[in-house]
């Protein structure tokens, strides 16, 4: 502050007045900016450093951390189950994104076509996304319920299977399952995201194209794919991060389960840390994210972004 | 979209199959939440009756869930804490995103960047270290431990939000302002505010359902039934060990749905504004 009065000095201004110091650009936008950084600085922050450091102490519920240094992570490295939560973590992220960018642009095409009650489909088809994941999610569960599943119902009366799978008590069907739910909830923010894109196009483009005899398919090979690539890049990032640090879903539906063959990240590191109360041990699962999330986000910059636009 | 006039056939494999797929995937689990909460438990686990339709609906499972739980507590502090929490992030976010889509100050760069890094950070990321903190300052079992966090997942998005809307209000608006005397406070209460309506009305229905769905921290954070949401009451309460009660679990989502799909329903456009403004403007 002394810096500012004797910068104003020197220039030979009026006697400092504190209502013309409050106008300049640099106070008074800090000033606007200081409360909600000093918030996000304390709350988010501050945690995510003080989370490294619990992650190197060996810290039990109601006891003081010891220092470990780098044990935690080591053990993680040595823990079959860990490694386990590595691959389901790809897998349901990969798949779910995967399914839910095609889903996302089909409906997207379907959708960007003139015809009656288009804003109230487009209004009902968001509906998964707003609901409460969780309240939705236990809907899921109890279509997915081992003994009054109502798809093994329509399996049994279609003569396709008798009983009917356990959808979430079979590894692989569990996870199967996931990633439907996931779909389920986050196609239409792809679709209603990407159909916004596709609205953005100019119609003279597609002329243009078609003039130059592109068909149906290099239409959209050539004029719609590049004219959305940044779009579908800002989507599938975000969808990439939410679904890889998913909670709720898998929490929900199976607690990680059968045999671990559902942990993801997030519910590993939640069972370790307030199931067993080693949290430092969770923490060190939690943060064990950031690198292969980092590496993800990267390479999706490299291949998706957008050239110069 | 060029206009083509097509034979019934095509507009039937390209348009209304694909739309009508879409709508029951969509819609189904809602229509099984809603019958599944009007049957009797004779009904429901009878493997024998055809479940689609309900035989002889009652209103028992809904008579329990708000006589016998607390859910029309949960349903309090659940709109509370989004109430809340909306405001204050509305209230941050607006004081980041006005200086940083209008005024040139030293540290601009790296604040813009650092709400944008911010808005990445996963949640589970977070929760260890908060829990710590949420302990130490005394808040554990208090609706104030998620007032307090919510906004950090809410505050980056609407800062981004309200940046697009502040850009939009033309300049010579605010010079006008600011030559006639205005001092800068004033011209963003009197002049800018309230050219940004529609863009706080996105912000904050975004933030509103964000908060009604948060799970984790309300999780950790509250594990006595007075404090309790929604979300957290129905998992930890309706399902008794291993026991689930369904009617009353169906009811709990159906009710629980039911304040964001009425909010969001006479807001859709705003919604899908907010949607999809940060990634078609950006």
């Amino acid at each position: 502050m002394t810096a500012v009065l004797a910068a104003s000095a020197e220039r030979r201004r009026p006697a400092f007045s504190l209502g013309r110091w409050l106008e300049r650009e640099g106070v008074f936008g800090w000033l606007m900016v200081a409360p909600p950084v000093v918030f996000l600085v304390a709350l988010v922050g501050y945690p995510f450093f003080y989370g490294i450091w619990i992650s190197l102490q060996d810290r039990q519920v109601a006891k003081p951390g010891v220092f470990v240094g780098l044990d935690n992570f080591i053990a993680d490295w040595h823990n079959p189950v860990f490694w386990q939560v590595v691959a389901n973590t790809f897998v349901y992220t990969t798949a779910a994104t995967l399914l839910k960018m095609v889903g996302g642009l089909g409906l997207a095409l379907v959708m960007n076509q003139d015809f009656r009650f288009k804003n109230l489909t487009r209004a009902l088809l968001l509906l998964p996304f707003i609901v409460p994941t969780v309240l939705s999610t236990i809907a899921w569960q109890w279509i997915l319920d081992p003994a009054f599943s109502v798809i093994n119902w329509a399996l049994m009366q279609t003569g396709l299977a008798n009983p009917g799978p356990s959808w979430l008590g079979n590894p692989y069907l569990a996870m199967f399952s996931l990633i439907m739910v996931n779909t389920w909830r986050g196609l239409p923010f792809y679709a209603i995201t990407l159909l916004a894109g596709l609205q953005t196009i100019p119609p003279e483009l597609y002329e243009a194209a078609t003039i130059d005899g592109a068909g149906r398919w290099g239409r959209f090979r050539y004029v719609t794919l590049p004219l959305l690539k940044p779009i579908i890049f800002i989507v599938t990032m975000f969808s990439v991060i939410f679904t890889f640090s998913d909670f709720q879903l898998i929490y929900v539906l199976t607690r990680g389960g059968p045999a671990n063959a559902t942990h993801v990240f997030a519910t590993y590191a939640f069972d370790i840390a307030m199931g067993a109360g080693q949290f430092g041990q969770g923490a060190s699962i939690a943060l064990s994210m950031v690198p292969p999330l980092a590496l993800i986000i990267l390479a999706m910059a490299i291949y998706l972004r957008p050239a110069k636009s | 979209m060029t206009v083509e006039r097509r034979g019934w056939q095509t507009r039937l494999l390209t348009l209304w199959l694909p739309l009508g797929a879409s709508l029951f995937f969509a819609l189904f689990p809602f229509y099984w939440m809603a019958i599944t909460s009007l049957k009797s438990n004779q009904e429901l686990y009878n493997r024998k009756i055809m479940p689609l339709i309900v035989h002889q609906p009652t209103l028992k499972h809904y008579v329990d869930l708000l006589t016998e739980t607390s859910f029309l507590l949960w349903t309090w502090n659940t709109f509370l804490v989004a109430v809340t929490s909306t405001a204050i992030s509305l209230v941050l976010g607006a004081m980041l995103a006005y200086p940083l889509a209008r005024l040139r100050f030293a540290g601009a760069t790296l604040v813009s960047f650092a709400v944008a890094a911010t808005y990445l950070v996963p949640q589970p990321l977070l929760f260890v270290p908060l829990a710590d903190l949420i302990n130490r300052l005394g808040l554990g079992d208090t609706l104030t431990s998620v007032i307090l966090t919510y906004p950090t997942l809410l505050v980056p998005f609407c800062a981004w939000l309200l940046m697009g809307y502040f850009r939009t209000v033309p300049l010579e608006l605010e010079d006008a302002a600011r030559i006639d005397g205005a001092s800068r406070l004033q011209t963003l209460v009197k002049i800018v505010l309230p050219m940004c309506g529609p863009g706080f009305i996105s912000a904050g229905i975004f933030a509103f359902t964000l908060s009604q769905n948060e799970f984790l921290y309300a999780l950790i954070f509250l594990t006595k039934t007075e404090v309790r949401t929604v979300p957290v009451g129905a998992i930890a309460e309706l399902v008794k060990g291993d026991v689930f009660y369904w009617g009353q679990l169906m009811a709990a989502a159906l009710l629980g749905s039911i304040p964001v799909a009425i909010i969001y329903s006479f807001f859709v456009e705003h919604y899908v504004a907010g949607l999809t403004a940060g990634a078609v403007k950006g």
